[in-house]
């Protein structure tokens, strides 16, 4: 690993041309990235894209094949034990013992992840309570509901009050309500500035919650930035819908082709939409339209979601394959 | 290592163990069935039936007896058909059985220790703690080996009260333990435990389930049952010497093979199979 290289002091993760390979498969190919404090930063994904492999290698579960890697400042292939200290984790699945109760479950991961025997009853209590468990703590956790188990989890991951959390497919087969539960409870975490890596395929979620994202696909990062930042890249410029209330004239429709900052104009029977170079054109186009008596009805801005984002992205190295 | 981390580890394994029919039910079934019904069933049987009534089988007993070594055989002496009969089975014939007992426990809790953890999908967020992988399988290991060992101890000591009290209208006294239970019960058994735990670690890497792991390790019943079969014939006695022997033999294997589970024992080794 190049360790010549040093974390940027403001990084929580820094990661630089991490590889990890399983024989001749490329669970991850390169990926460089970093986290910034209190960000929620999203690995989205199709299955076998490389996030779960990623989370291991930056909890110090698996060494990398290559690269470098930073985790608060620890290389988690040598300090593995003590990045974990300050690393929940939110595995795809709950993987509670189920034999135990909610409250037995938490006092073994406290006891494991080292908080000390005079605090870690009151933790235990003040996790249950918070997630809303505290009625059914001393229930076996095999009674318990998808959703119920999902706080539990997340509870034993936020237990020991880690500075970094990884969330792995937090939702990943709950019904919609408990869906919800536990994306308030992401929200929740991120306003209070809690640093999350969040590992997911519901682009919806993503979208929501995430600051910014890198697109993964067999082990690489096909985009990294803030969805806004990838659609502009994606799509330069900036499409404007302008919906008329009486048709342009001619006269109008010439201004508009020949305004400075227009790249592209679909003219519809209603409707003209053209490519400015900048958002900052759009206010002198429309008052320019309007001072030549153009009468408009509405003026919409084409913003792209993450899942239009996603699949462009996707497509493209699926066409670059190809 | 950390001990805290040890001791909660094993804990949370025997809770678990508690929880599993299958796994407890043999436990608490074995010795009862080894340190009471037996014991009982040889202590009072000469007492209920007259020595005629079974001399042939009481003549097949004598043959045996005089397999024994000379040192041994001066236990016999001056005793009599009902006391010999009693002496020869509770104080030999049913002493290496007892090594079922370690041997079975600690296969099981280990079988679900290692296995079972791995079944119930349950390792992973294991492997995500901060304990080392020395304490992780330090702690699976205390789970199942010392419990094996205090199992067999409260087993070893309702026995010698049930033979002492069973067989008191035969010796006015108190005559068991000889002395070769000693190193049984000091040596060879947490040797034994160690066995059974150290043998599932191992098979634990190549089964995925714990009932294929607990009826894997059973299979290691056969050399207690080679042990038995052994004193029977007279090729192998367990005495105070051969005892301590073949407990050092033991723990020789043991170590190796716990040598060998540290090394699978790793979370680069463990991931990769969940």
């Amino acid at each position: 690993m190049g360790a010549t290289v040093d974390a940027p002091q403001d990084s929580v993760i820094d990661v630089s041309n991490l590889h990890r390979t399983f024989g001749a498969i490329r669970a991850v190919d390169g990926l460089t990235f970093d986290i910034r404090p209190g960000e929620v930063f999203g690995l989205l994904g199709p299955n076998g894209a490389g996030k779960t492999t990623t989370v291991r290698l930056l909890n110090g579960i698996l060494p990398p094949s290559g690269g470098f890697v930073r985790v608060l400042g620890m290389d988690p292939a040598q300090q593995g034990g003590q990045v974990r200290r300050k690393t929940g984790v939110l595995t795809e699945n709950p993987t509670l013992y189920e034999r135990l109760s909610a409250r037995q479950n938490l006092t073994f991961y406290g006891t494991l992840s080292e908080i000390p025997e005079a605090t870690l009853g009151g933790r235990v209590e003040e996790m249950l309570g918070f997630f809303g468990l505290e009625g059914r703590a001393g229930d076996r956790v095999e009674t318990y509901s998808k959703g119920m188990k999902q706080r539990l989890a997340l509870a034993r991951a936020l237990l020991h009050q880690p500075p970094l959390l990884f969330l792995d497919e937090p939702t990943s087969g709950l019904d919609p309500e408990a869906a919800q539960q536990v994306n308030a409870l992401i929200e929740f975490l991120s306003h209070k500035g809690q640093t999350i890596v969040l590992c997911t395929h519901n682009l919806t979620e993503a979208e929501r919650l995430c600051d910014r994202v890198a697109v993964m696909n067999a082990g690489r990062c096909l985009a990294l930035g803030n969805p806004a930042d990838i659609s502009r890249r994606l799509w330069p410029g900036t499409w404007l819908d302008v919906v008329f209330w009486q048709a342009p004239s001619p006269a109008q429709l010439e201004l508009a082709r020949n305004f400075p900052a227009v790249e592209q104009v679909d003219l519809g029977p209603e409707l003209l939409s053209v490519r400015l170079q900048s958002k900052e054109a759009i206010p002198t186009f429309v008052r320019q339209l309007v001072e030549a008596g153009a009468s408009i009805l509405s003026v919409n801005p084409r913003s792209h979601s993450l899942e239009e984002v996603y699949f462009a992205i996707q497509n493209n190295r699926q066409d670059g394959e190809a | 290592m950390n001990w805290r981390s040890i001791r909660a580890i094993a804990v949370k394994d025997l809770r678990e163990v508690r929880q599993n029919k299958a796994a407890w039910v043999p436990a608490v079934v074995i010795p009862l069935v080894f340190a009471v019904a037996m014991p009982l069933a040889f202590t009072l049987l000469p007492q209920l039936i007259p020595a005629e009534q079974v001399a042939g089988e009481l003549g097949e007993m004598q043959e045996l007896v005089a397999r024994l070594p000379a040192a041994v055989q001066q236990v016999f002496v001056d005793k009599g058909l009902e006391q010999g009969f009693v002496i020869y089975t509770t104080a030999f014939l049913l002493a290496p059985m007892f090594l079922i007992l370690p041997l079975m426990f600690s296969s099981i809790v280990g079988a679900d220790s290692f296995v079972g953890e791995r079944e119930r999908k349950t390792m992973e967020a294991l492997l995500y703690t901060p304990c080392s992988d020395r304490t992780l399988f330090a702690g699976k290991i205390v789970a199942s080996v010392v419990p094996a060992i205090l199992l067999s101890w409260v087993s070893y000591t309702i026995y010698i009260v049930v033979v002492n009290a069973a067989s008191w209208p035969l010796f006015g006294r108190i005559w068991f333990p000889l002395a070769a239970w000693w190193p049984l019960m000091f040596w060879l058994t947490p040797a034994i435990s160690l066995l059974g735990m150290s043998a599932t670690v191992l098979i634990s890497s190549r089964v995925k389930t714990f009932m294929e792991a607990y009826q894997l390790t059973g299979s290691l019943v056969v050399l207690v049952l080679l042990l038995v079969v052994g004193q029977l014939s007279g090729v192998l006695y367990l005495g105070v010497f051969s005892t301590f022997a073949l407990g050092t033999l033991v723990w020789v294997v043991d170590a190796a093979l716990i040598y060998v589970g540290v090394g699978t024992f790793q979370r680069t080794h463990l991931i990769a199979k969940i």
